[in-house]
């Protein structure tokens, strides 16, 4: 690009921008003094404690509500379950009993594919970000409390009307369909349309929460950049992919994991747009709901725990590998 | 970096809290309170509408034993079974709760309820003999009678009237359904001659009955899916969808269940029990009744019976003033009560006139008539290990994705294997 690099601002850009092959740090920075020995003051004692009180109301319901919870499954997942408590250690039983289930082949590509529909989701909330930052004045705030209503909608309600939306006979969207000549499947009981239409209410649901974060990234991109670029000639498509994108890429890094983590976790949607008697339920059976199914309707706490252990690892494993990856496109401006 | 991560697994970790978490707290409040000073017993229900007529019967059983005092506990009847359960695994589930034919046997059978066989001055003489069934388990009865409910031939009157077809009566036959389906069938119109799901309590339990087949052998042990007489009550209900097309597709009535399609009007009849009533008494422009459900081809009428009964805890801390309020629930008094306030049908015999004449305009006296026919819902000791497989499997027969014979062996294998276990 060496049409740009000729203006100082517009360098600047750009060098945020082709950073992005090295792994290290700038090369000039200057390397951190070292620290002093540290002592153990009573100033220091007392600030440490006052640190630690401080986090402590945090601290403490995180343990007792996510990791001692995390511990007791992970062990429970190795015992079989009485109806009314009682736990026999079984190795590991529920692990090879939940690999040879033969649901969970469909199951694990439901959730895959669920998950890449809510991922292919992103674009469109930076489209209706940057769409949202050119409205101004009192329509501004009435857009943005539109957008995000579904974020703070009840769930149930919001696949109880999706469910009304979808009706193969009644529903609107099979009537809007029919005005231009085409017959609409039953989308929430026919299996070979179940995911997709789970997945535009997932996207639905999700494009709220994920504009307010994208729109908070575009504010943060300073304006000279683009008044620099432009002085070169770069036109908007360019100004998107050299300047947007790249100073964005933070926060599409932030929105992809939970983005792969909510998806991979799909449940909710399955159970109350698809009801218990549904004939496309074995069709669109997610992980979670197999998790659902064992621990809360055949009451088989055991292979349960077993299940959601996996299912961590693999969200864990995941995000780790997303963190690893991010080093090669997203930059820190 | 990594600690990143865990916060963000955090989430992930929202499924494994749900097995974590574990007891709950409820149940006997009156801990370390001798059996002869006052006593509160808790009560577990979970129809909050029942509430009322309860706690009339708490208000009536308390100025007879001054000493015993009820506290009703109304749990919403969807975390009803997953409380009670943490509940008793922890030992504090309610002294005295409401149990179901379907639950009584894990509950039984894991000796987590009192036999109430064993009690002095029980007496189950005034209840339907198919209804005590249901509730007993090796010979030994554990719940109370409280309400039941039956099945009968919802029929939509405007619509027989309009295809001039006669109204549905207690001399119907399977036969007499087909025809009538066929003929109140009008694509054109959006009606629908009969609605046949998969439904289990409301229609197939019935048919393979009236066929002479069963769900389950009469010392639930077998399946009886693999009866060819269960076989073809299964193929009459299957057939009013894929053979005549009088009936809306699985699909169809996922989308919109089949009571709401009837209560609108696009369905001719529908096979539903008494607890639908409120429902379609309360839809607009709906003039239907209802009829005994037809006869099997060799002529043998039959309805699934079900119903709740109350029961005592095994763990309970009050046994005997227990029982003396189990005993009352079971009284003449106490269904009387019941009676009046017309939500359900009393399991004391006799009782029900009041139920009937609630709603003159429909023929409820069907439900109560057919009790000659009754036969217990099947259950064993454990059926939710069977009932789940069996419904999925009905659902993609339902659906078109298995055949009737290769769905119903499955069905059969997998109830075996379960029942085998118990």
């Amino acid at each position: 690009m060496p049409a740009i690099e000729s203006r100082p601002v517009a360098a600047e850009a750009a060098a945020t921008g082709s950073a992005s092959g090295r792994t290290g740090g700038p090369a000039g920075a200057p390397r951190r003094p070292l620290a002093p020995r540290p002592r153990f003051s009573r100033a220091h004692l007392r600030e440490w404690a006052w640190g630690y009180a401080m986090i402590a109301p945090l601290f403490v319901g995180l343990v007792l509500f996510y990791l001692w919870p995390i511990v007791q499954s992970a062990y429970f997942s190795f015992t079989e379950w009485g109806a009314f408590g009682g736990q026999e250690w079984v190795g590991f039983k529920n692990y090879s009993a939940f690999m040879s289930d033969p649901q969970l082949p469909r199951a694990a590509w439901n959730t895959v594919k669920y998950a890449l529909i809510i991922l292919a989701g992103i674009p469109i909330s930076i489209v209706f970000a940057a769409l949202l930052n050119q409205v101004h004045g009192k329509y501004a705030t009435l857009y943005r409390i539109l957008y995000f209503l579904p974020v703070v909608s009840m769930p149930a309600a919001v696949a109880m009307v999706w469910r009304w939306l979808y009706n193969g006979d009644y529903g609107l969207i099979n009537y809007l369909l029919s005005l231009v000549g085409i017959h609409g499947p039953h989308w929430v009981s026919d299996g070979r349309y179940t995911v997709y239409a789970l997945g535009v209410v997932g996207i639905w649901s999700s494009l709220g929460y994920n504009m307010i974060i994208f729109a908070a990234g575009l504010k943060n991109i300073p304006r000279q950049y683009y008044e620099a670029s432009s002085l070169d000639g770069a036109g908007r498509v360019r100004q998107f992919f050299s300047v947007t994108l790249p100073l964005l890429s933070p926060s599409i890094f932030f929105v992809s994991v939970l983005s792969v983590i909510g998806g991979l976790q799909m449940f909710d949607l399955v159970l109350m747009m698809l009801g218990k008697t549904n004939p496309a339920l074995a069709d669109s059976k997610t992980i979670a709901y197999l998790f659902y199914e064992d621990a809360f309707i055949t009451n088989n706490q055991g292979l349960a725990a077993a299940i959601a252990v996996v299912l961590t690892l693999v969200l864990l494993a995941l995000t780790a590998l997303q963190f690893r990856l991010q080093k090669r496109w997203v930059h820190y401006g | 970096m990594f600690r990143k991560v865990l916060v963000l697994t955090g989430a992930g970790a929202l499924a494994l809290a749900a097995t974590g978490c574990s007891s709950s707290k409820s149940g006997s409040s009156s801990a370390g309170k001798t059996e002869s000073g006052p006593v509160t017993l808790s009560y577990g229900i979970w129809d909050a509408k029942q509430k009322p007529a309860m706690q009339q019967m708490a208000d009536a059983f308390h100025a007879a034993h001054p000493d015993i005092t009820i506290d009703i506990q109304v749990t919403p009847n969807a975390d009803y079974w997953t409380k009670l359960q943490t509940a008793a695994a922890s030992g504090t589930a309610p002294d005295v709760f409401w149990m179901n034919g379907p639950r009584v046997g894990l509950y039984a059978g894991q000796k987590q309820l009192l036999s109430l066989s064993d009690k002095p001055g029980f007496d189950n003489t005034p209840f339907p003999k198919a209804l005590n069934d249901v509730y007993t388990l090796d010979g030994k009865q554990y719940a109370m009678p409280k309400d039941f409910d039956t099945v009968g031939l919802w029929y939509n009157k405007k619509l027989f009237d309009a295809a001039g077809v006669k109204y549905p009566d207690a001399t119907w036959t399977w036969q007499n359904v087909i025809d009538a389906a066929q003929k109140l069938n009008d694509p054109g119109k959006g009606v629908w001659g009969i609605a046949s799901p998969d439904w289990t309590q409301e229609n197939l339990f019935n048919t393979m009955l009236q066929a002479g087949g069963s769900a389950i052998s009469a010392d639930k042990k077998k399946s009886g899916f693999d009866d060819p007489k269960s076989l073809a009550g299964l193929q009459y209900a299957l057939d009013f969808v894929t053979k005549y097309k009088v009936s809306p597709t699985a699909q169809q009535m996922t989308d919109t269940q089949p009571d709401q399609l009837f209560a609108s009007g696009k369905v001719a009849m529908f096979t539903d029990g008494d607890y639908d009533l409120p429902e379609y008494k309360g839809a607009a422009g709906l003039d239907a009744d209802v009829a005994p459900l037809p006869a099997g081809p060799d002529g043998k009428k039959a309805t699934v019976i079900n119903g709740l009964g109350n029961v005592i805890y095994a763990k309970t801390k009050h046994p005997e003033a227990a029982w003396e309020w189990v005993k009352y629930l079971g009284s003449k008094e106490a269904n009387e009560i019941q009676a009046k306030t017309g939500t359900v049908i009393p399991a004391y015999n006799g009782l029900s006139a009041e139920w009937v004449a609630s709603a003159p305009q429909y023929h409820l006296q069907v439900f109560i008539d057919q009790l000659n026919d009754a036969v217990p819902y099947p259950v064993s000791k454990n059926t939710a290990a069977w009932s789940k497989p069996m419904q999925d499997t009905l659902d993609q027969i339902w659906g078109g994705k298995l055949d009737l014979q290769t769905g119903a062996k499955q069905i059969a294998d997998q109830m075996n294997a379960a029942l085998a276990k118990e």
